[in-house]
Parts: C-alpha cells; sequence; structure tokens
C-alpha cells in the first residue's frame, strides 16, 4: 500500500487508561491536535489496556497518548506497549503525559514510549513531537529505535 | 501490499481491515479493485436491509442509543459494522472523533468480536456523511459483516445525504425540540423509515412523539412508526432493536433519495478533480467564473 501523503490527517488516539477520573489534561491535548490539522479519537475516561490497544487497531491510529494522573503509570503504560506489541501493532507512535516524575520516565520509554510530557508542557512541544517523530524511522513501539524526546516538563 | 491486507481482512483480521478503509478514505485504493480482490459481497442480504443510517440533530442521543441497539443485534450473534461520522474543521481540517466515548458495548468482551467501530471524519465533503462512507460501507458487506450502521454528523432539518447511502433511515428525536409545527416542517423526516424520539425520561416526549404520529398520518401511504427510547434508563430498547432489524422501506420519496445520490456523485466528482487545488486558486484570486471551472472538472471527467 503507497504511503500516506502528508496532506491526509493523521489518525491519533488520546486514551485514558485505568481508574483516573480527570480528563481535562487529555481533552487539552486532544483539542491541539485537532486544530493542528490532525484526526483525534478520544476514547473517555475508565479504559482498560486491551480497550485501548483495539481502539487504535480498529481506528487505524498512527500515535496514541496516554494521559494518566493517578500515578498507575508505571503499571498500565508498559501494558498497553506490551499488548501493542502483541497484536503486532509495533509501527504505532506512543506517547504519554500526566503526572509522571522525571525519575520514572527511563523505564516507560524502555518499553517503547518515545515521549513523556509532564504538567506545564506546552501544546506546541507535543506538535513538535508529532511533526518530529514522524519523519524519523523505527519509532514504533515495537521498533528499534532508542531515540526519545527531550521533554522541556 | 495492498492484496495482501485485504485477503487477511478476508480472513478477519481486524488491523488489515483498518488499514484498507484508510486506504480507501485517502484515496490510494480504489473500491472496485478492493472488490474484484474480495470477490464482491458474500453475503447476498437478501429479505434485509444492509445499511441504515441514524441521523437526527446535535445531541439528541444517537450514539448512545446505537450502543444500547448494538447491544441487542450483538446479543443475536448479528455482524454490525458502525461507521461514525463527525464534522472536520472546515478550518484546520483537524477533528475530534468522540462516537467511541458513548459506545461502550465495543468493551464488551462477549461481544465485540461481532461489532466493528469505526470513526470517520467528513474530510473535504459537504453534508452529514461524506461519499466515501460508500465505498467503506461496500467493502464491510464485501467482508462479511451483515449490517452496516452509519452514524451521521449531528444533522440539520434539511440534511438528508444519508438517503444517497442508506436503505433505511432512522431519525432520532428527543423532547423538548419545539411545538408541533417543527413536525409538520418539511425536511428529515420525510424520508425516515422509523422515528426514534429518544430520551423518554424526559417530559415532553411522549407529547413530541404524538405529533410527529400525527404529523404522518396527515400524509400520503404507510407512516413510518414511532418509538419511545430511553438510552440512560435503558427502555424502549429491546423494542426499537427488534423492530429495527426487520425494519422495512417506507416507500416513499424515491425520487429524494435519488436526488440525493445523484448530488453525492457530483460532488464527489468536484472534490477529486486533480485540478481542484488549481481551480479555488484561480476562483480565489478571480481570474476565472465559477462556471468555467465546472466546465474544466466537467471535461476533466468525460475523459
Amino acid at each position: 500500500m503507497p504511503p500516506t501523503t502528508m496532506s491526509e490527517p493523521l489518525r491519533i488516539v488520546v486514551a485514558k487508561p485505568g481508574l483516573d477520573g480527570h480528563d481535562r489534561g487529555a481533552k487539552v491535548v486532544a483539542r491541539a491536535l485537532r486544530d493542528a490539522g490532525n484526526e483525534v479519537i478520544y476514547t473517555g475516561l475508565r479504559r482498560s489496556a486491551q480497550q485501548i490497544v483495539d481502539t487504535v487497531r480498529d481506528e487505524d491510529a498512527r500515535f496514541l497518548g496516554l494521559s494518566s494522573l493517578s500515578g498507575a503509570h508505571e503499571h498500565l503504560f508498559p501494558r498497553v506497549c506490551e499488548l501493542l506489541k502483541q497484536q503486532g501493532l509495533n509501527d504505532v507512535i506512543v506517547f504519554g503525559g500526566g503526572i509522571i516524575p522525571p525519575g520514572e520516565r527511563e523505564p516507560l520509554y524502555a518499553c517503547g514510549i518515545r515521549a513523556i510530557f509532564g504538567p506545564g508542557t506546552p501544546s506546541s512541544e507535543i506538535l513538535e513531537f508529532i511533526e518530529h517523530v514522524t519523519r524519523l524511522e523505527n519509532c514504533g513501539v515495537g521498533q528499534e529505535s532508542d531515540w526519545h524526546w527531550p521533554s522541556s516538563a | 501490499m495492498t492484496s495482501e491486507f485485504l485477503e487477511q481482512a478476508k480472513l478477519g483480521d481486524r488491523r488489515s481491515l483498518a488499514r484498507i478503509l484508510s486506504a480507501l478514505e485517502n484515496g490510494t485504493l480504489h473500491i472496485n479493485d478492493a472488490i474484484e480482490i474480495i470477490g464482491g459481497p458474500s453475503n447476498s442480504g437478501k429479505g434485509h436491509w444492509q445499511t441504515l443510517a441514524i441521523t437526527g440533530a446535535p445531541g439528541v442521543g444517537k450514539s448512545c442509543l446505537l450502543d444500547g441497539l448494538l447491544r441487542q443485534w450483538a446479543k443475536k450473534g448479528v455482524r454490525v459494522a458502525v461507521l461514525a461520522v463527525d464534522p472536520t474543521s472546515p478550518r484546520t481540517g483537524g477533528a475530534l472523533l468522540g462516537d467511541r466515548v458513548r459506545m461502550t458495548v465495543v468493551d464488551d468482551v462477549e461481544l465485540n468480536d461481532l461489532i466493528y467501530l469505526r470513526s470517520v471524519a467528513t474530510r473535504k465533503a459537504s453534508g452529514s456523511v461524506p461519499f466515501i462512507v460508500e465505498d467503506m460501507t461496500k467493502l464491510l458487506l464485501a467482508l462479511g459483516w451483515q449490517r452496516v450502521i452509519i452514524e451521521t454528523v449531528g444533522a440539520g432539518q434539511s440534511e438528508v445525504r444519508c438517503a444517497a447511502i442508506a436503505d433505511r433511515i432512522v431519525v432520532v428525536e428527543g423532547p423538548a425540540r419545539g411545538d408541533g409545527i417543527q413536525a409538520e416542517k418539511a425536511g428529515l423526516l420525510e424520508l425516515a423509515d422509523a422515528v426514534l424520539v429518544n430520551k423518554s425520561d424526559l417530559p415532553g416526549a411522549e407529547l413530541h412523539a404524538d405529533e410527529i404520529r400525527e404529523s404522518f398520518e396527515l400524509g400520503v401511504g404507510n407512516a413510518p412508526p414511532v418509538l419511545l427510547t430511553s438510552a440512560v434508563e435503558n427502555t424502549g430498547i429491546l423494542e426499537a432493536a427488534e423492530l429495527l432489524l426487520a425494519l422495512s422501506s417506507s416507500g416513499r420519496s424515491q425520487r429524494a433519495r435519488w436526488r440525493e445520490r445523484l448530488l453525492s456523485h457530483h460532488e464527489r466528482k468536484i472534490l477529486e478533480s486533480p485540478q481542484l487545488e488549481e481551480l479555488l486558486e484561480k476562483l480565489a484570486k478571480g481570474s476565472i467564473l465559477l462556471d468555467e471551472a465546472l466546465q474544466v472538472i466537467s471535461g476533466g471527467c468525460d475523459e
């Protein structure tokens, strides 16, 4: 299948895994991505890892953004990455955000997550990340690159 | 690569199905080529409809209601694919596709093999259903999905483009949406094969259903059924699911449907014209007239 031309909108799933009920951050990010010309599929609150991966698969999303403010990211984010790989969705680019202390980010990068955005990140930085990573090779969750975005917050 | 995805999709691989639908949307795959590889519809669908549009004003509860209906249909073992349409921003080309938020049935592990839900943005097309949905529908039917439901963008009184694609049209209404005169106005309701008055838990729903029934009785031909439902209280859903599965066409407005098909095809020719961008530029500069632009496009189509 020929590659998608640059003029086609990117499809991005923005998801809230786990029991965390705060989605202001996810909505702000979804809105910024929408306003940048992307097609954003929002899952709503309290999704399981499996539900999120099913959504990415059925919606043919190229990106997955995970938001967590509950502290459960150490468990939930790697679980989502693992399921994506199990389902052969290795080329999906995963990024995360929320309350994720800098000291807890390395293991997440090691799972294949390409960016973690903390509180105070300007939405323009997330758009820069999307634009940048789209041009890189092998940055899907199950692909070999060990690159990750140098977040400002 | 494409034929590989098509073969995989035919075997039931969801990822490949999703990829092919994107290829149709992005214009990198033509529906006729896809059908040739798959080998045409595996189910002839004799005796019942194959595509049904759920339409109605924004916020009347189309997605919530559809969630309830899907649950009932899946319990009966019917394989249903849903194309849920939300609007693309005319300014930025982006879209927020939020129908999944309401459709929790796809998270039910007992049922979700029987349901495929895909969010679709209108992109460049006008109206409540983009023309590409027709191709996506054909593909899903050819891959063995028994029914395809199209959930339109929240539609206004005269937005009837879904008639171009769907075998049946279900209009969702709600209470407190105006007096009896609203039901008398021409438009969407005239093309309905069934009407669901949702939010029946709220006051005014029954009155509104009566007004719609009265309006239908004044018209010619068989009056479409009007049902009360409440998605939040889960009342009337079972009845509606049964009724809709076997819904017959109201048989009205065949001409109106063909008009919508014609308009939809015409719009598609314009939007898929290779000269479109160039012509828009010239129009914006004032160096060409609208009629001239149309001539260039139809000239290109004749070749």
